[in-house]
C-alpha cells in the first residue's frame, strides 16, 4: 500500500497549500447550500400543523447540534493521530476544530432556547439533548482552557489531545446517563424537544442545511489551520516563501 | 531480582499511607469541607426535614463531588514538586500500575472516609436510617470512580498555571454519569425502592474506570513531566 | 551500548538540541560541557526518555529506547538537579522505596551505600531537615544502590564540598571501571582518573 499520501498529510507546507487552494471552494459551496436551504426552509416549506412557524428553528438548531458533535469527534481523531503518529499538523488541526465546535454548541443551545420560548413559554428546559449540549460545551471550554494554561506548545498539544480522547470516550456515557436521568422524572417527558414529523417539502432543506453547515465547518477549519501552521512554523523557510 | 508487581504496589501503598499519616491535616480538609457544605444547605433551603429529604441526594452527591475535587489536589502535587513522580516514571516498572496503586490509596484516604462519615450529614438532611447502608455503598463506589477519573485530570493539569480551577473544569463534566447514577441510587434508597439498577451502572463505570483511567493518567503524567 | 543519533529538540520556539550524536560503550564516561542554557539538562532528559525529541533516536543495546522503555529504565539511574526525596520520610525510608520498586534490597545494602557516600550519620532524620549537600549524598547512595549500568548525572557535584566532589569522581571511576557507562553534565573539571573520559561540548553550533 502506498502511504505517501499519509506522509504528505504530515508535511506543513503541503497541507498549507491544500488549505489555501480548497478553502474558497468549500466556502462557496457552503454559502450556496446554506442560502438555498434557508430559502427552502424559511419560505418554501409549509408551516407545521402543531408548532406553526416556530418549527423552522430546527433548520439551524439540528445542524448546529450535529456539527458540534462532529467537530468534537474530528478534534479527537486529529488529536489521536497527532499522539500516535506524532504529527504536528494533526495537533494543529485539532486546535483549529475547537473554537468553531464550541460556537456550534452555543448556536445549538441558543436556538434551542429561542425554540423553547414559543413551545413551552420558558427559555430553558432540562431536555436531555439540550443538557448534553451544555455538558459538551463544558468539555470544549475545558479543552481550550487546558491548551491555554500550558506554556510549552508541545506539552499543550499532547495534554489536550489526551483530554480530547478521554472526552470523546465519555460523550456516549454522558449522553446515556443524561437520558437515564431525564427518564426518571415523568413530567419531563412532556417537555421533549422533538423534531416534528416532516414531509418531503420540509426535509430537503434540512438535509441541505446539514451539508451546508458541514462545508462551512470544513472551510473554517481550513482557514484556521492555515493560520495555525503559519504561526507555528514561522521560522521555517517555506513560510517566508508562502507569505512573500 | 526485579521487583514484581505486587511488591511495587505494596511499596507504593505503604509509602503513601506513611506520608499521609505524617501530615494528617491534609486528609481532614476535604472531609470537613463535605460536612460544611452539607450543613450550609439547610440554612439556604429550609429546616423542615421532610423537604430536605427531597434535596438530600443532590446535596450529598454534590458535596461528595466537590470534596473529591478538593482532595485531588494532593494526589500528585507533592510528588510532582519534589521530583519523586519522575522517579515513578523512570523506575522501569509500569507507570499505569503504580498510578493505579496511588489512586486506590488516595481513595482509601479521601473517598472511603467520606462515604463512612456521610451518614452523619445524611441524618441531618432527613434521610431515614434504613437508607443509610445503601447510601454509604453508593458513595463508596461513586467516590472510587471519581478518584479514578480525577487522576486523569490531575495528571493533565500538572504542568498548567492555575491548575486548581482547571482541574475542576476538566473533572466536572466527566463526573456527570457518576453523579446521575449515584444520586439515583440514594434517591431510591430513601424511597425504599431497589437500588440495583443504578448501582450496576456505577459498578460498570468503576470497572471501565479501573481498566482505562490509569492508562490515561499515566499518559497524562508522562506528558506533564516533559 | 548507548547510541544517540541526530537528536533535534525544540522547547517552545527554542531549537535546543541541534542534531546531537554520540555513542558510548561499556567502560566509557562522557562529560557534557557547555554554557548555561546550552542544553545539557535537555540532552540528559531526552536520553532518559523524559523528553520526546522531534527528530533523531536514542538506542540502548541496539534497540530504540522508546520501544523498550521499561527494560531501558531498569538499567538506568538518572540524577537530576534536585535529588528526588520525600521531605517527610527519612533517607533510609526514601531509599527503601526508590530502590525497592526496582529490585529487592536489604537493610545491610542500604546501610553500606549510605556509609560509602557519608550519609549514614543523618540517615534516620527527616529529609526535610537536611542540607542540600546532605540530600545529594543520600541521592548518590541511591544511584549506587540502583545497580544500573548507565548513569545519567546532571551536575552531580552541586552543593558538595571538596570531599564530596572527590567522592563523585571516585564513584564514577568505579562505575566505569566495572564496565558501566556514565554520561555526566559538569561545570567544573572532575578529578577523574585520566584517559577514561570523552568530552562532548554543547552549544551554539
Amino acid at each position: 500500500m502506498n502511504w505517501t499520501w499519509f506522509h504528505r498529510l504530515g508535511s506543513p507546507p503541503h497541507v498549507y497549500g491544500f488549505a489555501e487552494r480548497w478553502a474558497p471552494w468549500f466556502g462557496g459551496a457552503a454559502a450556496l447550500a446554506i442560502v438555498v436551504a434557508l430559502y427552502g426552509g424559511l419560505i418554501l416549506a409549509p408551516a407545521d400543523y402543531q408548532q406553526k412557524d416556530a418549527f423552522r428553528m430546527v433548520y439551524v438548531h439540528a445542524p448546529s447540534a450535529w456539527l458540534s458533535l462532529m467537530a468534537y469527534s474530528t478534534m479527537a481523531v486529529a488529536a489521536a493521530v497527532g499522539l500516535i503518529w506524532r504529527m504536528k499538523v494533526a495537533h494543529s488541526a485539532a486546535a483549529a476544530c475547537a473554537p468553531i465546535g464550541a460556537w456550534f454548541t452555543v448556536a445549538a443551545l441558543g436556538t434551542g432556547m429561542l425554540w423553547g420560548k414559543p413551545m413551552w413559554g420558558t427559555y430553558w428546559v432540562w431536555d436531555p439533548r439540550l443538557t448534553s449540549e451544555l455538558l459538551l460545551l463544558f468539555l470544549y471550554i475545558g479543552y481550550m482552557g487546558l491548551r491555554a494554561a500550558i506554556e510549552d506548545p508541545q506539552k499543550a498539544d499532547k495534554a489536550s489531545a489526551v483530554f480530547a480522547i478521554v472526552g470523546v470516550v465519555n460523550v456516549p456515557i454522558i449522553k446515556f446517563s443524561v437520558n437515564w436521568w431525564n427518564s426518571l422524572h415523568q413530567e419531563a417527558t412532556v417537555m421533549r424537544m422533538g423534531k416534528p414529523t416532516m414531509n418531503g417539502d420540509m426535509l430537503w432543506p434540512l438535509m441541505l442545511m446539514f451539508l451546508g453547515f458541514t462545508l462551512y465547518f470544513a472551510t473554517v477549519v481550513l482557514i484556521r489551520l492555515r493560520a495555525e501552521l503559519l504561526r507555528r512554523e514561522r521560522s521555517a523557510s517555506w513560510v517566508r516563501e508562502a507569505v512573500a | 531480582m526485579r521487583s514484581g508487581a505486587s511488591t511495587v504496589a505494596r511499596l507504593v501503598v505503604e509509602r503513601d499511607l506513611r506520608l499521609a499519616f505524617r501530615k494528617p491535616s491534609q486528609l481532614l480538609q476535604p472531609l470537613l469541607f463535605f460536612m460544611i457544605v452539607a450543613t450550609l444547605f439547610p440554612l439556604t433551603l429550609t429546616p423542615e426535614l421532610s423537604r430536605l429529604r427531597d434535596a438530600a441526594p443532590g446535596v450529598l452527591w454534590i458535596g461528595a463531588l466537590l470534596s473529591s475535587v478538593l482532595a485531588l489536589e494532593f494526589l500528585f502535587r507533592d510528588d510532582a514538586q519534589d521530583g519523586t513522580l519522575e522517579q515513578f516514571a523512570l523506575s522501569g516498572q509500569s507507570l499505569t500500575w503504580m498510578l493505579f496503586a496511588k489512586t486506590c490509596t488516595h481513595w482509601l484516604l479521601s473517598g472511603l472516609p467520606l462515604a463512612l462519615s456521610a451518614p452523619v450529614a445524611a441524618l441531618a438532611l432527613g434521610v431515614p436510617a434504613t437508607a443509610l447502608g445503601s447510601m454509604v455503598a453508593s458513595l463508596a463506589l461513586g467516590s472510587f470512580a471519581l478518584s479514578l477519573l480525577g487522576a486523569i485530570s490531575a495528571g493533565l493539569t500538572l504542568g498548567a498555571r492555575r491548575g486548581g480551577v482547571l482541574l475542576s473544569l476538566l473533572t466536572l463534566p466527566l463526573s456527570v454519569p457518576v453523579l446521575v447514577f449515584g444520586a439515583d441510587a440514594t434517591q431510591r434508597a430513601i424511597a425504599g425502592a431497589a437500588i440495583a439498577p443504578p448501582m450496576y451502572m456505577l459498578g460498570a463505570i468503576a470497572v471501565l474506570g479501573v481498566t482505562l483511567a490509569p492508562l490515561a493518567a499515566a499518559a497524562a503524567v508522562r506528558i506533564g513531566l516533559e | 551500548m548507548l547510541s544517540v543519533s541526530g537528536l533535534h529538540l525544540w522547547r517552545g520556539d527554542r531549537h535546543v538540541l541541534r542534531g546531537v550524536s554520540f555513542s558510548a560503550g561499556p567502560g566509557q564516561c562522557v562529560l557534557l560541557t557547555g554554557k548555561n542554557g546550552a542544553g545539557k539538562t535537555t540532552l540528559l532528559r531526552a536520553i532518559a526518555g523524559l523528553l520526546d525529541p522531534e527528530e533523531g533516536q536514542v538506542s540502548w543495546r541496539n534497540v530504540p529506547a522508546r520501544r523498550s522503555r521499561d527494560a531501558f529504565h531498569a538499567e538506568l539511574a538518572y540524577l537530576g538537579h534536585e535529588p528526588p526525596l520525600k521531605g517527610d520520610l527519612s533517607a533510609r525510608e526514601n531509599l527503601k522505596f526508590s530502590i525497592g520498586i526496582r529490585r529487592a534490597v536489604t537493610r545491610e545494602e542500604i546501610d553500606c551505600a549510605l556509609r560509602r557516600t557519608g550519609a549514614e550519620p543523618f540517615a534516620d532524620l527527616s529529609v526535610r531537615t537536611l542540607s542540600a549537600g546532605q540530600r545529594r549524598r543520600v541521592a548518590l547512595a541511591g544511584v549506587l544502590l540502583s545497580g544500573a549500568v548507565l548513569w545519567l548525572l546532571d551536575e552531580p557535584t552541586t552543593n558538595l564540598d571538596a570531599d564530596g566532589q572527590q567522592l563523585v569522581a571516585t564513584l564514577i571511576d568505579e562505575q566505569v571501571g566495572g564496565g558501566g557507562i556514565v554520561v555526566a553534565a559538569v561545570h567544573h573539571a572532575l578529578p577523574l582518573a585520566s584517559g577514561r573520559f570523552v568530552d562532548l561540548v554543547l552549544g551554539e553550533a
